[in-house]
């Protein structure tokens, strides 16, 4: 009868069980960060969208859980060994291990709005900035004009700040867009994780477009996200990528990660409604867009 | 007839105030960011600059009230909008090149660009409860129904940019819209048959 019960315990009681272990409401958005078994997961918002932002295996940190991760490498393939990294978007700061371990020699200039996601991706997700690393809480347009006029550049340069409820308008317009380009070297490349879906599509595709002479789009199967890829010059050819991706293999094992599907899916005709209003300074009304 | 024009050109103006404060935070964002102490600037700045309006429009009030210079409130406020077109980004510009600082920044720039023309908007307030109010007893009504409608205008204000215009239209057109009808106003004002207050 005893052991009965306990069996019957047992099936009952769900092996894992989501934790919540960390909760802040930060100047900026609420910040949860959630345990399910091994996985530690930062959230910024419970009631919408649930959207985990960043996640980490405690059982093993270098595994890239989500595929969106792996997509922001896509840059590597046409920019294979950046020097100067900027990161804009902290998140748990898994990529900037990730190009610690790729690139050790490479700067990485990290940029996040919110002091509150850096505090907690040092605590809680094993983010630890390495003498390599710079850490800025500031708004990234603020931060690329200032680094502008000190005529500073980076070669890889990845935007990961739009995944929230709310998605910073300037930081989506055309003239942002410029001054990222500015920024960048000459055969640095940009990655940006966007937006698959809405009436934003359109218009984040056509003002990237506008900016870049090469753009490309990144998607895999398993996940809604689209990474968007832009150089200033074109784009280094299908062969060539590909022979970058095959030299990526080895080094990216360690995280889980396989980049020949990056290459695979590496489009480089992104398509969008040609009439599309292009975002700028002037008109960029993201967030109604987005609910289109 | 004159009382139904001044509580559609104090609605205006509610709602003109709001309108550009809520562009305001666009406007400073390419410069500033859209960091909390950005919207904080520019909600101080108002605050500021409408509590000296009222304070001015009040004093103004004491002498020769009369529904022209009520009018040329507005024609003021028209056109201390105008730098907000022509120099507002090389005035940002000066101001980002000299502070570091992007929370003072962000003030100094929306002070420059903002304190003058909300000075202005926030005078119609008081020297519309001058031109109505003609017993004592009535006054507070007089002063709430002001309130009352000029506040509505400013939600109205708030919630028409934030939700439409943004999406139709460009934050240049918004303002020459917004300045269009401020002039409209002065000159409904200014062409009214004369009354004494």
């Amino acid at each position: 009868m005893l052991r009965a019960l306990a069996l019957l315990l047992l099936v009952l009681t769900p092996t894992l069980r989501a934790e919540i272990i960390h909760e802040e409401r930060s100047l900026y958005r609420n910040i949860l960060v959630r345990d399910l078994g091994s996985e530690r997961c930062l959230l910024f918002t419970v009631r919408r969208s649930n959207r985990n932002q960043s996640c980490l295996d405690l059982d093993d940190p270098d595994r890239l859980i989500f595929p969106y991760a792996r997509m922001m490498l896509s840059g590597l393939l046409v920019a294979p060994e950046p020097k100067r990294i900027l990161m804009v978007g902290l998140g748990g700061g898994t990529l900037p291990k990730v190009f610690s371990a790729l690139t050790p020699e490479a700067q990485q200039d990290l940029v996040e709005i919110d002091e509150a996601v850096v505090t907690v991706a040092k605590r809680y997700f094993d983010f630890t900035p390495s003498a390599k690393m710079a850490v800025h809480v500031q708004d990234a347009r603020v931060f690329l004009k200032r680094a502008a006029a000190r005529g500073l550049t980076w070669d890889y340069i990845m935007l990961d700040a739009f995944t929230g409820d709310y998605i910073p308008e300037h930081l989506m317009t055309r003239e942002f867009l410029e001054e990222v380009s500015a920024a960048l070297t000459d055969d640095g490349v940009l990655v940006a994780n966007t937006f698959a879906s809405s009436a934003l599509y359109d218009a984040e595709t056509a003002t990237y477009a506008a900016v870049f002479p090469a753009l490309a789009e990144v998607r895999l199967d398993e996940t809604l996200n689209r990474i968007l890829v832009a150089q200033k010059r074109p784009f280094p050819s299908a062969e060539d990528r590909q022979a970058a991706a095959e030299a990526l293999r080895r080094p990216l094992r360690r995280f889980a990660s396989d980049p020949l599907p990056l290459a695979r899916s590496f489009n480089v005709a992104p398509r969008f409604a040609e009439d599309t209003r292009l975002l700028t300074d002037q008109y960029a009304p993201v967030n109604l867009l987005q609910q289109q | 007839m004159d009382r139904k024009l001044i509580f559609l050109l104090a609605f205006t103006g509610g709602f003109v105030i709001m309108s550009i404060e809520l562009l305001g935070g666009r406007i400073l964002a390419p410069w500033f960011g859209s960091s909390v102490y950005v919207w904080g600037s520019i909600i101080t700045v108002f605050m500021v600059a409408l509590s000296l309006g009222y304070l001015i429009g009040g004093r103004l009030s004491l002498r020769n009230p009369s529904i022209k210079r009520f009018g040329a409130l507005f024609i003021g406020g028209a056109l201390l909008l105008g730098p907000l077109y022509g120099f507002g980004d090389s005035l940002m510009e000066a101001v980002f090149a000299r502070v570091e600082d992007p929370r003072y920044g962000s003030l100094l720039a929306s002070m420059a660009l903002f304190f003058l023309p909300t000075v202005m908007l926030g005078m119609i307030s008081p020297y519309s409860v001058r031109l109505l109010v003609q017993a004592k007893d009535e006054s507070g009504q007089v002063a709430g129904l002001l309130y009352f409608v000029s506040t509505f205008g400013s939600a109205l204000g708030t919630l028409g940019t934030s939700f439409y215009f943004i999406l139709w239209f460009e934050v240049d057109t918004i303002l020459l819209l917004l300045s269009g009808a401020l002039l409209a106003c002065g000159a409904l004002a200014l062409l009214a048959p004369h009354q004494e207050a």
